[in-house]
């Protein structure tokens, strides 16, 4: 854990992912504690451009409501969206992928047939049908991300328990009679843990990009504030007032940016036999 | 060869009648009865023009009955009826592809010849001031939403250095003819082509870099270099040839993220494709037409494949046509 933390900090771009994605939690849970005002309320006059009054150190929008107010909001709809959302592509992927590395033969290939089909299946595409259907609220959003990014999960887990299913200490705990269960939970599948974290911290950002472009598009929660429909909401007024849109817009890239950043530090430190040189 | 495409066709067809099937139960997942929606778009919803709906939908048909005839209207390319629009979902689809095509092949060539060019300028001077800023942006590219890329084009070429047109396919009422018309359509292609081309370019050059770098250190390279061969010969023909293979893969993979970056480009410029035909069903929830595109999409991705997997077999010899 120690060489973890040594590795993670000699990476300078998973560092300042790390700082950023702190920052952004931050804002994310103690943010509505200094901006009790809740971000859909008109604060001042509409347009009121950025830089203009202390209180409202980035403008107002087109029904005068807090542009500020709606990134801190904002932080935490994108965030948890991205963190659940992962969350359950997890618990799709997993247990399919390690299902189908471990019992092989007729099972694991149906399984991986249904795991490619949703990866043909135009995901983004995919993802508005469900939203639309289902109709848009957080938990369609999330159940929606999760349907469309759990396939990759399945394919990693099974790679790593077919290779780890021959080792001898799993042979060992066959012959000495533990239940499949018991081997795929406890000896199996704690072995292919680093590779699926570096997924998942990958998958965080692609889940935030995807509940954004939802939320562009009209499908995000009608009741909570999201970047994705700030910049949406901000789009048809551009020419008047730039900030409406561009603010939210930094918000997004730099979350997802970060998020990406910290991937590829984990991926550097705990796989250090891979990417020897300078990537 | 014949007996590897038949193959792979068939295996294709067999995926599609897989998501027709999806898209029937998706459309009895939405809340209410599919005759209410129709007929809410319809702006009617008195009990006998639903019986007739029903009726005329086969809707008062078992489940299963109903699966038969969905499948069967939509092998006879039959996607049903867009009451909003009042025309067959088939016609306003076929509408609407070509401009879709245009955008997306060109957004296409645009990021694979970009992404890969640059990807090598990074791998050959791997750690240089050039390479750390290749990384940079691609990495940035990577992270921005699509949708926020083509507002700050249109902020940055439309609205502030007023040097292209922000919406449309053509200058509205010009009627140009002949290469008029030719120049105005590529200045309208220009910013929603690059918005997408910008995020793939960013892929591509990532991988095409990381691919560089692995392929460099393999044998035949030092063999190569052993014979005493130009290090540009080497670099084009050794290195970039067998690095190409995963950025390939990978071009195949994406081509349903290129259908959404349609989708999100298409809406922000007014192109008139089937992407910006996918966000006006969802404004109006015309599920008939909302799915149609769907199906189409999905069509696409799965000819996009089949072509890059037969690619994919020409470009390296080693892969043999077996199924």
């Amino acid at each position: 854990m120690r060489q973890f933390w040594r590795m993670m900090l000699r990476n300078p771009g998973g560092l300042i992912g790390l700082v950023i994605l702190t920052i952004a939690i931050a804002v994310a849970v103690f943010g509505p504690l200094l901006f009790p005002t809740s971000p859909w309320r008109m604060v001042q006059r509409p347009f009121l451009p950025p830089f203009t009054l202390a209180g409202l150190p980035l403008g107002t929008d087109a029904l005068g409501r807090d542009v500020m107010a709606g990134i801190i909001y904002g932080a935490r709809v994108s965030l948890l969206v991205g963190l659940v959302s992962t969350l359950a592509a997890l618990a799709i992927g997993v247990p399919v992928g390690a299902a189908a590395g471990y019992f092989g033969g007729r099972i694991g290939d149906a399984l991986m047939r249904f795991t490619e089909f949703f990866q043909t299946v135009p995901s983004f595409a995919l993802a508005i049908v469900l939203v639309a259907v289902l109709q848009p609220s957080i938990v369609s959003i999330v159940i929606a991300i999760a349907i469309v990014s759990w396939p990759p999960v399945a394919r990693l887990v099974r790679g790593e328990v077919l290779s780890l299913r021959t080792r001898e200490y799993v042979q060992a705990a066959i012959v000495t009679g533990q239940t499949n269960s018991w081997i795929i939970w406890r000896e199996i599948l704690p072995n292919a843990l680093s590779p699926v974290i570096v997924l998942a911290s990958l998958m965080v950002a692609t889940a935030i990009l995807l509940e954004s472009s939802l939320s562009f598009l009209g499908l995000g929660d009608p009741n909570l504030m999201s970047w994705g429909y700030m910049v949406g909401a901000g789009r048809t007024v551009i020419r008047q007032a730039w900030w409406i849109t561009v603010f939210p817009g930094v918000a997004i890239l730099i979350s997802v940016l970060a998020l990406n950043l910290i991937g590829e530090g984990l991926n550097d430190a705990l796989n250090p036999r891979l990417n020897k040189d300078g990537r | 060869m014949l007996a590897f495409i038949a193959q792979r066709i068939g295996k294709a067809v067999i995926v599609l009648l897989a998501i027709v099937v999806l898209n029937f139960f998706l459309i009895r997942l939405a809340p209410g009865d599919p005759a209410l929606v129709m007929a809410g778009e319809a702006g009617a919803g008195d009990q006998i023009f639903l019986a007739q709906l029903r009726e005329k939908f086969g809707l008062d048909q078992p489940l299963p009955v109903q699966l038969f005839l969905y499948v069967k209207g939509i092998i006879s390319l039959d996607l049903g009826f867009s009451f909003r629009q009042q025309m067959p979902v088939s016609k306003l689809i076929l509408d609407r592809l070509p401009a879709t095509l245009l955008l997306t092949g060109t957004a296409f060539a645009i990021s694979l010849a970009f992404g890969v060019l640059f990807g090598t300028l990074a791998a050959r001077r791997a750690g240089s001031w050039t390479d750390t800023a290749i990384t940079v942006l691609a990495l940035i590219f990577y992270a921005t939403p699509l949708f926020w890329v083509a507002l700050m084009a249109i902020l940055l070429f439309s609205v502030t250095m007023d040097w292209l047109p922000s919406f449309g396919y053509e200058t509205v009422g010009a009627n140009y003819t002949g290469l008029a018309h030719v120049l105005d359509v590529g200045a309208h292609l220009i910013m929603p082509a690059t918005t997408i081309g910008l995020f793939f370019m960013a892929t591509y050059a990532r991988m095409t870099r990381a691919s560089m770098l692995e392929v460099k250190r393999l044998d035949f390279v030092k063999t190569a270099r052993a014979k005493g061969l130009r290090d540009a010969v080497i670099q084009r023909r050794h290195v970039l040839r067998n690095a190409l293979l995963p950025v390939v893969t990978l071009a195949g993979l994406q081509a349903g993220t290129l259908v959404g970056g349609a989708v999100l480009t298409e809406t922000v410029f007014a192109w008139p494709g089937i992407g910006r035909l996918m966000y006006e069903a969802l404004l109006q929830r015309d599920y008939n037409l909302l799915l149609g595109v769907f199906v189409v999409c999905s069509a696409m991705v799965l000819a996009f494949n089949l072509i890059t997997d037969l690619i994919y077999r020409s470009v390296d010899p080693r892969i043999e046509f077996a199924a």
